[in-house]
């Protein structure tokens, strides 16, 4: 056993005759929050579906908490979670009935126990007997994620978590992902927001047409770099501050009343 | 893929879907509804013309309503097939340690059931109309019987339609020429009237040999051959289908 819990090598996949990934390879440690940076098209996705059994690579291979994913895949299934780029949750069910069914296919005991449990850690019990078609983009992200923890999976792959939502729904996605890492979880993320590798991730890949280009910690990365001139500017609140802000004093003053 | 889970994997699926339809009661009222329609239609308006030679019309026409009805019902397994790829549900099943397998049966069960709640409306009007039959139990457990076949024959077609259309209404449009194959057959009128070429075909289509084993079973007359070509057909449709459901199941959800 390593302390590994995802390892690739050189992974290749084409599309037809689009080369996608060219050649992959990385670690990730168990218990860190890995991020994969790069634009659109990079071939995160592909990455992703590879490691959680969707996708067979034309060559190369990977293991995920010491399973070979084209040998073992039942075992790899086991031990992951994956929330898509789409949120993939059944509208026509309650946010309840959604977590319900996921421990039920999971096999695990007390699915309804498991249900309200993850209904209350993430302020979703209110809602959780309308059906998930009714919810804002934020809340069916917090489903997504909650069907995700269901069954505590050693890794969690989260292919673009925040994409499409609020600012306070992302920060509480990011809240989210750093409890998880600190309870013990593997996460693998993809994103395309530097911010957002930068605020969550342990370790930092950089995934670029088709190969990683950079991989290590963001300290380390930014040591590539020459060395950071001082410069005194005037801290001008952010936009996303600005927003935050007023938005909370609403919530709060509406709380008053 | 433990095989001890197959069955409750299927039943979460099942009561997943079942789920959908009773929260969206309106399809199985649009199911239901267009073939009472053409049942109201063939017996009030067309009905005193057509020599069907027997006296009660809606007798004879209510096999080939059945027919109709449960080939308008699986467009819906298509439907729901469909949003559950695109949604990106089918991934997240398949990121699961379930079995695979299990995903699609919930949905062919699902269209089972459903097509039945259907078909039970269906039979009620016919008997408001006027339709009685003198069948014994073992004829109505084979006629439910086959209409199950045929059910399954149809939804794994439509199984095929959901999993490789590329739009939403790609996967609902292959329903049509499946809606006239009642038309083309002895559903509601004797073939003995219509022109060779449509004859033939008429009498050598699926459609016509389940329509004539229903109608002889629910009339007491003896079956003949007809209730075997019914099963072959149903049973030969199941086969070929199922293989390339599969098979698109396969190419859709994993390798995209």
């Amino acid at each position: 056993m390593t302390d590994s819990a995802i390892i690739t090598r050189d992974l290749r996949k084409s599309f037809k005759k689009t080369a996608v990934l060219k050649s992959v390879s990385f670690d990730v440690r168990r218990g860190e929050i890995f991020a994969l940076l790069g634009s659109n098209g990079a071939g995160k996705t592909t990455t992703i579906k590879i490691l959680a059994t969707l996708l067979r690579p034309d060559s190369g291979a990977s293991s995920v908490s010491g399973f070979d994913v084209a040998k073992s895949p039942d075992k790899v299934r086991q031990s992951i979670s994956l929330t898509g780029q789409f949120t993939a949750v059944d509208e026509m069910l309650t946010g309840r009935e959604n977590l319900h069914m996921i421990a039920r296919l999971r096999h695990l005991d007390n699915p309804g126990g498991i249900a309200k449990g993850l209904l209350e850690r993430l302020g979703l019990t209110d809602a959780a007997d309308r059906n998930a078609g009714t919810y804002s983009g934020g809340m069916k992200r917090k489903l997504d994620l909650a069907m995700s923890l269901v069954g505590k999976p050693s890794v969690i792959f989260l292919d673009e978590p925040t994409t499409g939502l609020d600012p306070e729904a992302r920060l509480q996605v990011w809240e989210m992902v750093k409890d998880l890492a600190k309870g013990g979880t593997t996460v693998f993320l993809t994103t395309q927001h530097l911010e957002e590798a930068e605020a969550l991730a342990d370790r930092i890949a950089i995934l670029h047409e088709g190969r990683i280009v950079a991989d290590a910690t963001l300290a380390e990365l930014k040591k590539l770099f020459p060395p950071a001139k001082v410069e005194y500017v005037e801290k001008q609140p952010t936009l996303e501050e600005i927003f935050l802000h007023m938005t909370r004093k609403e919530a709060s003053r509406k709380e008053i009343q | 893929m433990e095989a001890r889970y197959l069955l409750s994997d299927m039943s979460v699926m099942l009561g997943r879907s079942m789920r959908h339809i009773f929260r969206s009661m309106d399809t199985i009222i649009k199911v239901a509804l267009m073939p009472i329609l053409f049942m109201l239609l063939f017996v009030y308006v067309f009905g005193g013309a057509i020599q069907s030679g027997t006296g009660n019309y809606v007798n004879y026409l209510l096999p080939g309503i059945l027919l109709i009805a449960i080939a308008s019902g699986i467009a819906y397994t298509a439907y729901r097939l469909f949003l559950d790829v695109q949604k990106g549900i089918f991934e997240r099943f398949h990121s699961m340690p379930i079995t695979h397998s299990a995903v699609l049966w919930g949905h062919v069960l699902t269209s089972l059931v459903s097509n039945a709640i259907s078909l039970v409306v269906i039979v009620l009007v016919a008997f408001l109309m006027g339709f009685r039959s003198p069948a014994g139990i073992l004829s109505w457990l084979a006629v439910i019987g086959i209409l199950a076949l045929f059910t399954l024959a149809l939804t794994w077609i439509a199984a095929i339609a959901g999993l490789s259309a590329k739009t939403i209404d790609g996967a609902s449009a292959f329903s049509f020429p499946l809606l006239f194959l009642p038309f083309i057959s002895s559903a509601f009128v004797p073939t003995g009237t219509m022109p060779p070429a449509v004859r033939v075909f008429a009498e050598n289509q699926p459609v016509t040999s389940i329509v004539d084993a229903i109608r002889a079973l629910l009339s007491n007359q003896p079956v003949g051959n007809d209730i075997w070509i019914a099963i072959a057909w149903c049973v030969g449709i199941i086969v070929v289908a199922y293989v390339f459901a599969m098979r698109a199941y396969r190419r859709r959800v994993l390798s995209r």
